[in-house]
């Protein structure tokens, strides 16, 4: 009897696998199937906006991509490339230091009016980030800083410096005592920040570093809204969506898809790299709030 | 919250009523000039830095703040045009004011003296202080012995000064700016600069709930859309999202970090890359229309963007694709830490995987990740990058203003800038997603427990 449920069970089992196992696949496929489409695409010897099938049809090629990288006549990809990484690595540095600032003070440091701060931040949070554009745009369109790339590694700088929460999570958990115990010592507060927490911190450091990082790649909105139409300043996010256009996307299809490769690699690359911290970041928001 | 702010004003005035009181010549004159009081007890430095900012807030004021300040009621009153210059028998174009400028600096001239008072405040309780010592006979902080106190008890003031001034400048400054652009007529028949706009009160409001009118019309429809959007995007991709983790997660389930990586790739990519990159592939001539069609499967290419319907399946569906893989990375974790007991004792009475997952993982899950669900749901009430990149808003239609059946309400705010000019719409706009936002973040986040006990951890 029980020799008979057992085998009816690994039976059922056996089903079970089988189905889920095909389900992943399918899934997997439509999940991964854009992904391959576009490398298959940027490889692609006759590339074309208007094709109405998939694969392409006519070999495959490195031509999108040498045009791409050294046809600058209308629009300068390695430039973009080349402007977005400063953008990112200045944002990288202002932010960084920004977010360290914020988090660890509000963490760490009693001081009248903390309560305030917060709710404050939370409140400008909850606006929609990009209202602000305009007033943005006219704030230092008086100092005439419009259509520069310097701007905006301090208006990113200071959107980021808004996100402290993770930052704040992590110096919530480090004990009090080890202040404490320093304080003892006679180190002061600045002294205790630098040689003590921020060696304590390099996982929340790297995440922090690594978002600021990523921001300026990913955001399109802003650049767009700052830049104009001023190409030799774009970053890669507008000017590759700028290729997509009806009146470009004919010409620039099939180097859109090799840009848009080369972007992602990097961007993936740092993704997976840091998927822990990120993980970890949106769980504890999930739980803690 | 009305307590707080109570009880921290009041010592305020009273420091200042006890400081005129009790004060000697120097802390009362330091009333009038800043800084004299530390000056005549030897804080020479730190006597010049508060004489230097009243100095520099006086020249300020005469040269700008005043003149900024009385162009806040009426925002300008000279328009660009032409004027006949009689000598030379031409018309000249004449330089008009800019109402943007001008309320940009009413708002600066504010915030300008707002920083002055609490200065001048500071000032008053520094010398005051340095009086009391002197007269216990205590030794007064020189001004080294100060700066160090910036790096130890006031720490706070020293790392917060920067970030929190960026703040101010960038995103505290241009929201009081827009917030103030929602009562005026600033759309695109004001534009500076050439034309002025002025103060309306609260009639751009009016006309959003209008329903009589366009825009109240356009209003309430994207409203709606919105909130079906926000709570498909939200509910579908969490429970779709928990089921996929649950069955990479399940005990047959084998090469689980490959599946997990599978999908993983998927957020990786920038959005703009893979939204862009459906958006073409979804195309009525697109490849996804031309295989199908190749096949035989349809005569006529399907209209993904074309039709409202249509439109706003795909645009879910896609949303899908995109949040999935996240749920399914956050709540791993999370799966993996309900008690194995549950399960074990449901199983012992026999119940099937599927009561399971609604009588135990589902409840469990809803009980741990309420607070990030609803904040997904914020999120997604303010989700521009899938509808911009995919739709635009399209398919676009004439019943609506400026906005298509897709349109969310910030897609639309971002049309009325960018399109139409309209900033005190898409102010107004921007001051109802913020309603929307807050009440449901503050209902939940007031009751999470780290907000209540934040020290519980430490």
């Amino acid at each position: 009897m029980k020799q008979k449920e057992t085998g009816s069970m690994r039976q059922n089992r056996l089903i079970a696998n089988t189905i889920v196992h095909t389900i992943l696949t399918i899934m997997s496929i439509v999940w991964l199937f854009p992904v391959v489409w576009i490398i298959l695409e940027s490889f692609n010897a006759k590339p074309d906006s208007g094709s109405s099938s998939f694969f392409p049809q006519h070999g495959f090629s490195l031509e999108s991509y040498r045009v791409l990288l050294t046809d600058n006549r209308q629009f300068m990809f390695t430039r973009w490339f080349g402007n977005t990484f400063l953008v990112a690595l200045g944002t990288c540095l202002l932010s960084t230091f920004y977010v360290l600032c914020v988090s660890y003070t509000l963490s760490r440091l009693r001081f009248k009016g903390r309560k305030g701060l917060m709710n404050v931040g939370l409140i400008l949070n909850m606006f929609p980030g990009f209202m602000s554009m305009i007033a943005v745009y006219s704030i230092l369109n008086t100092v005439n800083l419009v259509e520069k790339l310097t701007p905006l590694i301090f208006v990113y700088s200071a959107g980021q410096a808004l996100n402290y929460h993770i930052a704040k999570g992590f110096f919530d958990t480090i004990p009090r005592a080890v202040d404490e115990a320093a304080r003892i010592d006679g180190a002061t507060r600045w002294q205790i920040f630098t040689k003590i927490t921020i060696p304590m911190s390099k996982p929340i450091l790297i995440y922090t570093v690594l978002t600021s990082f990523m921001a300026p790649w990913l955001d399109f909105i802003f650049a767009k809204f700052m830049l104009g139409t001023k190409y030799e300043k774009y970053t890669i996010a507008t000017g590759l969506w700028t290729m997509m256009q009806k009146e470009y996307i004919r010409t620039w299809y099939g180097r859109f898809t090799a840009g848009a490769v080369l972007v992602s690699i990097p961007i993936s690359l740092l993704f997976i790299f840091m998927q822990k911290y990120y993980v970890e970041g949106m769980s504890s928001g999930a739980v803690k709030g | 919250m009305g307590k707080k702010i109570k009880n921290a004003k009041f010592p305020k005035i009273n420091l200042l009523k006890e400081a005129w009181k009790n004060g000697d010549l120097f802390t009362k004159l330091a009333f009038f000039i800043l800084g004299i009081g530390n000056i005549a007890r030897k804080q020479i430095i730190k006597g010049l830095i508060y004489l230097a900012a009243e100095v520099g807030f006086i020249f300020y004021m005469i040269m700008f703040g005043v003149t900024a300040l009385s162009r806040f009621d009426d925002l300008g009153d000279v328009e660009t045009g032409r004027v006949l210059d009689e000598a030379r028998g031409v018309y000249v174009q004449t330089q008009g004011e800019n109402s943007l400028k001008l309320l940009l600096g009413a708002i600066f001239a504010c915030i300008v003296i707002a920083i002055f008072v609490v200065m001048w405040f500071k000032s008053i309780q520094s010398s005051y202080n340095a009086q009391k010592l002197q007269e216990q006979k205590k030794c007064v902080n020189n001004f080294r012995q100060d700066l160090a106190d910036y790096f130890d008890s006031k720490l706070h003031f020293t790392m917060l000064f920067l970030p929190v001034l960026s703040i101010m400048i960038f995103n505290i400054l241009p929201l009081i700016y827009m917030i103030l652009l929602a009562f005026t007529n600033c759309d695109q028949n004001h534009q500076p600069p050439g034309h002025l706009f002025d103060w309306v009160g609260f009639k751009n409001f009016g006309q959003m709930f209008n329903m009589n009118g366009k825009i109240g019309r356009t209003f309430f429809p994207v409203l709606g859309w919105t909130f079906i959007w926000a709570i498909f995007a939200t509910f579908l991709n969490y429970i779709l999202g928990m089921l996929l983790a649950i069955i990479i997660n399940r005990k047959g389930t084998r090469l689980k970090p490959m599946w997990r990586t599978f999908f993983v790739i998927t957020i990786a990519i920038p959005q703009f890359v893979s939204l862009l990159l459906m958006r073409h592939m979804l195309d009525m001539h697109g490849p996804l229309n031309g295989t199908l069609e190749s096949l035989g499967l349809i005569h006529d290419p399907l209209p993904f963007w074309q039709d409202k319907t249509f439109a706003r399946v795909t645009v879910i569906v896609i949303n899908l694709w995109i949040g999935m893989p996240y749920t399914m990375l956050v709540t791993t974790g999370i799966l993996q830490n309900i008690p194995s007991d549950l399960y074990e004792a449901a199983r012992v009475d026999g119940a099937k995987a599927s009561t399971i997952f609604w009588k135990i993982t589902l409840p469990y899950m809803l009980f741990v990740t309420t607070p990030k669900l609803i904040t997904d749901f914020v999120g997604n009430i303010n989700n521009f990058n899938v509808i911009f990149f995919l739709t635009n808003g399209a398919p676009l239609t004439n019943d609506y203003y400026q906005a298509g059946y897709t349109d969310l309400l910030v897609t639309w705010l971002y049309s009325l800038t960018v399109n139409s000019f309209d900033y005190n719409r898409a102010a107004v706009i921007g001051i109802f997603v913020f309603i929307i936002s807050a009440t449901l973040s503050l209902l939940t986040y007031r009751n999470t427990a780290s907000y209540k006990d934040e020290e519980g951890f430490s």
